[in-house]
């Protein structure tokens, strides 16, 4: 029996037995161990975080070529990990404060996180699928979580239905790929492909199912429709976590996927990549320009955040996917900074959710105010704060593989969606400030937004580190 | 290196203080203490900046041809990007200008700002440090990290401190200036695609080829011609003046707008040599319109502030005008037109500052007869009125006039038309001045206006001095202009298709159309 590595997978196995042991641990309890199972899951995924870093990160095939093992899916593995942390430490008191405060949220949020590492280093169509599917799974139950919300029901209705047709498809891309190569197995699925011009028509057509898919889960356009209803009707803990980490776990799994089984098909994914990209530049940017609701305005920020993403992707060069994986850790902080002051928001024991609600923030809350203003001028990239230097790489990547128009429209989309991030800032610094809000900002929400704040204004000092592991990570995927 | 690195120094220390004068705290009652802790540190440290500037031109050697002060580390990147700075003889004096200007805006913030008066501080220390860093950079990303990094506190000065239309007027200055400077980013990465650097001399030394050139170059003018500003992209800055406080208008009108002409300078002219003589034609028309059409817009205005900013448009278009000579007097011209509009620009803006601060109007026909009540201001008035104006002895001479003698070399059509815009700013600056300061005093309030205060003498008089001895000795700025701008004119002399533009001879061309027909052959002998 050759080797099954299972070293290599205790992150994962370790959070599933957390898990399990958490599900048991709840329904012994009840629901009054939520606190308690919160905060455990976040140093259960610390300690996942941990054992990530001793793991050996060399390339390595596991149970029988299904998941492999590299430091390209190690590093999106980090990204999940610290991604889910962060997220969880800032939905506990939320979760109390909506009195929604139930057990299953800890375990469906490890599950979930399960999923996405599974899914970030599939190497077989089925156990991507099995890895997207306990992923999705789990999110759509989390979508409806405020179970007596209107609101939260209806998000969850759509995400799932949506879902499931994105489901549909990628089983249906899915077969047919299997149909034209006789494999799920991606090497054997690329080695099939010898010549890139005698690509199937039909291995086509299942490529393109699976890639649409997989732009839903991304939430990039025209497969975005879900995305501001779902951001807007769950509870906004939920949207934090929606809009910080399965993102990455899609995007992972999409460029796996287009460099490795499909890369003699560059010339076909590229151009649907390419309309895909201009097109959620363009949604993201101008959509979000009429948005009142901020968890909406979100959702269109990270329509277009995604479209940035993919411009990296269109590059296809170890640059651009380095470019990619930066990125998608600066957004990922910048989120989660945004989303500790989001979930700090409330009056009267009601959360806020509306742009008009800063109002003045900088006179009442001085401190949120500037971070805030920090991550805003951030996020539409403006130097000398990270989101600058993320879109930096992303526009140099594109330069540098020639696709000009691309870059053109991206820097300026840029320019679009500065106005509605400025806009933000104008209300919290220009405008007259209303009342304060409730009680303190509690401990893990600063802790998230002072870590925040720190890498969006320190990391122009020193990119390099950062920088240097995304982009050998990067490299795995084109040897 | 036995140097202290200066323009380091130079860049955080008001950046450190910056945050230091966040963290300055107090007891609740304690705000008038804590308020002038806050002023008192912010002045020290620019005034600190001004000193080390002032020991930095000292140390400048005037006649070295290369960069000085260079400080050069890994910053990141697999080709190099690097934390490089250094000056020369442009740079210096854009160094100076802003360490000069900064302690001035702190100053006479001193009384007029009442409101958030810290945060009002780290505005403009930040903005020091960024302005210093734009002028410093030797390397184009980091230029264009500090280029576009001034825009942030510059955006909060006007949209918090500012007037009535303040929203809109932040909202147009951000946009617009963003809009230009992320194609300049493109083309900054295009140059770095293709020449493997972001090193500014190296890739000075690497021209790309001329197809290329002409993109690069339009991307870099859409960043420039906006931040200049050249007619007709130049809409952001009557707003963004009229509504923005005394000490931002300064700061704008003195530092911000120069960072176009210093673009140009840095990596239009000397990084696409082919595509600037290409555009230069379309270049220089548009600043004769600018300065003609801007003119005569200035002519009619009833704000004062809006008037001088109107004039600030068609000042710019001597620069540009100079710029686009490609010769030595057009550029050293331009250089010094930009130094001096910078001391003249900021001074007029200040003495605007002075009586708004008494009568919180900026409209002209509110004012009237105010030399009886005011003859100090109105003298101090007078002297940068006429330097504006171009009055022989005053600064702002000599910069019209070398950048008009070197538009002339190139062009005497466009050289005549720009020449009538000098008759034009007489006009509506003389048109200002006797509004405001002669003429019956119709209105009671500003017969009662008390004449300049001690600080405001104390602000305005460095600037007078300075306006006299920019025009009366202004050898000492252009010889260390020389080299520096030698080194840019050596590229064109150097340029085959350039010989007959820049070399004809003045005596040559019998009318301004045989020049114009040299300059279409020009175009057509182009690859």
């Amino acid at each position: 029996m050759e080797n099954l590595n299972i070293m290599t997978l205790l992150p994962e196995i370790f959070l599933a037995i957390t898990a399990m042991g958490f599900l048991i641990a709840g329904v012994m309890q009840g629901n009054k161990s939520t606190d308690v199972l919160c905060w455990s899951s976040c140093l259960s995924f610390v300690i996942a975080a941990a054992l990530l870093l001793r793991i050996d990160w060399d390339t390595q095939y596991l149970l029988n070529n299904m998941l492999v093992s590299d430091k390209f899916s190690m590093m999106l593995k980090l990204f999940i990990v610290v991604g889910l942390t962060a997220t969880t430490a800032l939905s506990v008191r939320y979760l109390y404060f909506e009195r929604i405060a139930r057990f299953e949220y800890p375990v469906l949020i490890i599950f979930s996180g399960i999923g996405m590492m599974f899914m970030v280093s599939a190497n077989n169509l089925l156990s991507l699928y099995m890895a997207l599917e306990l992923q999705s799974l789990s999110l759509y139950v989390l979508a409806a979580f405020h179970r007596n919300s209107l609101r939260s029901g209806e998000a969850a209705a759509k995400y799932f239905i949506l879902g499931a047709l994105a489901s549909g498809m990628l089983l249906f891309g899915i077969s047919l790929i299997y149909g034209f190569t006789g494999s799920l197995d991606y090497q054997i699925i690329a080695s099939s492909l010898k010549n890139a011009e005698l690509i199937a028509p039909g291995f086509t057509i299942g490529m393109v199912f699976v890639i649409a898919a997989l732009v839903f889960k991304v939430s990039a356009a025209p497969f975005h429709m879900w995305t501001p209803d779902v951001y807007q009707g769950a509870p906004t803990s939920v949207t934090a976590f929606f809009a910080i980490v399965p993102k990455v776990a899609a995007l992972g799994v999409l460029i796996r996927l287009l460099f490795e089984p499909f890369a003699m098909a560059e010339s076909q994914w590229t151009q649907i990549l390419y309309f895909v990209s201009i097109f959620s530049l363009l949604f993201g940017s101008f959509a979000a320009i009429a948005q009142s609701n901020i968890k909406r305005l979100i959702a269109y920020s990270s329509i277009g955040n995604m479209g940035y993403a993919l411009i990296g992707i269109i590059a296809a060069t170890p640059q651009g996917i380095g470019a990619v994986l930066l990125f998608l850790f600066i957004y990922m902080v910048m989120t989660a900074g945004t989303f500790s002051i989001l979930l700090y928001m409330r009056r009267d024991g009601i959360s806020l959710e509306r742009i008009s609600d800063l109002s003045g923030l900088s006179k009442t809350h001085p401190v949120l105010a500037y971070s805030m203003a920090a991550l805003m001028f951030s996020m539409s990239g403006i130097p000398p704060f990270a989101g600058f230097l993320s879109k930096l790489f992303i526009f140099n990547a594109a330069v540098a593989s020639g696709h000009f128009v691309l870059a053109v429209i991206g820097v300026l989309a840029s320019v679009v969606a500065a106005y509605y991030y400025i806009r933000i800032i104008k209300v919290m610094f220009f405008d007259e400030p209303e009342d304060e809000f409730d009680g303190n900002m509690s401990l893990e929400k600063r802790l998230v937004l002072l870590f925040s704040i720190i890498f969006v204004v320190g990391f122009i000092f020193k990119p390099n580190a950062l920088l240097d592991s995304a982009m050998s990570s990067a490299k795995v995927l084109f040897m | 290196m036995d140097m202290p690195p200066l323009l380091s120094i130079m860049i955080f220390l008001p950046l450190i203080c910056a945050i230091m004068v966040a963290l300055i705290r107090g007891e609740k009652g304690d705000e008038a203490v804590i308020e002038k802790n806050v002023k008192h540190l912010s002045l020290f440290s620019a005034l600190f900046v001004f000193a080390f500037s002032v020991f930095m031109y000292l140390k400048y050697d005037p006649l070295a041809t290369d960069f000085q002060f260079v400080e050069k580390i890994t910053w990141f990147g697999e080709n190099g990007i690097n934390y490089h700075l250094g000056i020369d003889g442009i740079s210096v004096y854009f160094v100076l200008l802003s360490a000069f200007l900064t302690p001035i805006c702190i100053y006479i913030s001193w009384f007029s700002v009442k409101k958030r008066v810290k945060e009002y501080m780290i505005a403009f220390l930040m903005l020091e440090s960024f302005m210093i860093g734009t002028f410093a950079a030797l390397d184009s990303i980091l230029f264009y990290v500090f280029f576009e990094a001034v825009l942030i506190p510059m955006f909060l000065i006007i949209g918090i401190w500012g007037g009535p239309r303040r929203v809109y007027a932040s909202y147009k200055f951000f946009l617009y200036t963003l809009l230009g400077s992320v194609l300049m980013l493109l083309a900054l990465l295009t140059l770095y695609a293709k020449v493997g650097a972001t090193d500014i001399p190296t890739l000075i030394a690497n021209p790309v080829d001329f197809g290329l050139q002409k993109w690069l170059w339009l991307a870099f003018f859409a960043s420039f011609a906006v931040k200049m500003p050249m007619w007709p992209v130049h809409t952001w800055l009557p707003d963004a003046h009229v509504e923005a406080p005394t000490a931002g208008s300064v700061i704008l009108a003195g530092v911000l707008l120069k960072m176009g002409g210093y673009g140009f300078l840095r990596f239009s002219l000397p990084m696409l040599p082919e595509a600037s003589l290409y555009f230069a034609p379309m270049v220089l028309w548009l600043s004769v319109i600018a300065i003609i059409y801007t003119s005569l817009v200035a002519l009619v205005q009833e704000d004062m502030k809006k008037l001088i900013a109107y004039s600030s448009v068609a000042h710019m278009g001597f620069v540009t005008l100079g710029i686009f000579s490609f010769n030595q007097q057009g550029i050293e011209g331009a250089i010094f037109q930009m130094i001096s509009h910078g001391v003249i620009s900021a001074a007029l803006f200040l003495c605007v500052g002075v009586v708004y601060d008494r009568l919180h109007t900026r409209e002209i026909s509110r004012y009237g007869g105010i030399v009886k009540n005011m003859p100090a201001y109105a003298t101090v008035f007078m002297i940068f009125m006429l330097g504006s104006v171009g009055l022989p002895g005053t600064s702002g001479f000599v910069g019209e006039f070398l950048s008009l003698l070197g538009a002339f070399k190139a062009n005497t059509l466009i050289a005549f038309f720009a020449t009538s815009g000098v008759v034009l700013g007489a006009a509506y600056m003389l048109v200002l001045y006797r509004r405001v300061v002669f003429g019956p005093q119709n209105n009671d309030d500003a017969s009662r206006m008390p004449d300049l205060t001690s600080p405001e003498k104390i602000v305005l008089l460095p600037l007078v001095a300075l306006v006299f001895y920019l025009g009366i000795f202004p050898t000492v700025v252009l010889s260390k202009l020389e080299p520096a701008v030698t080194n840019i004119t050596s590229i064109y002399d150097a340029l085959p298709a350039n010989r007959e533009l820049s070399v004809v001879p003045l005596d040559n061309v019998s009318d301004s159309g045989e020049l114009n027909d040299a300059e279409g052959e020009n175009k057509t002998e182009q690859p």
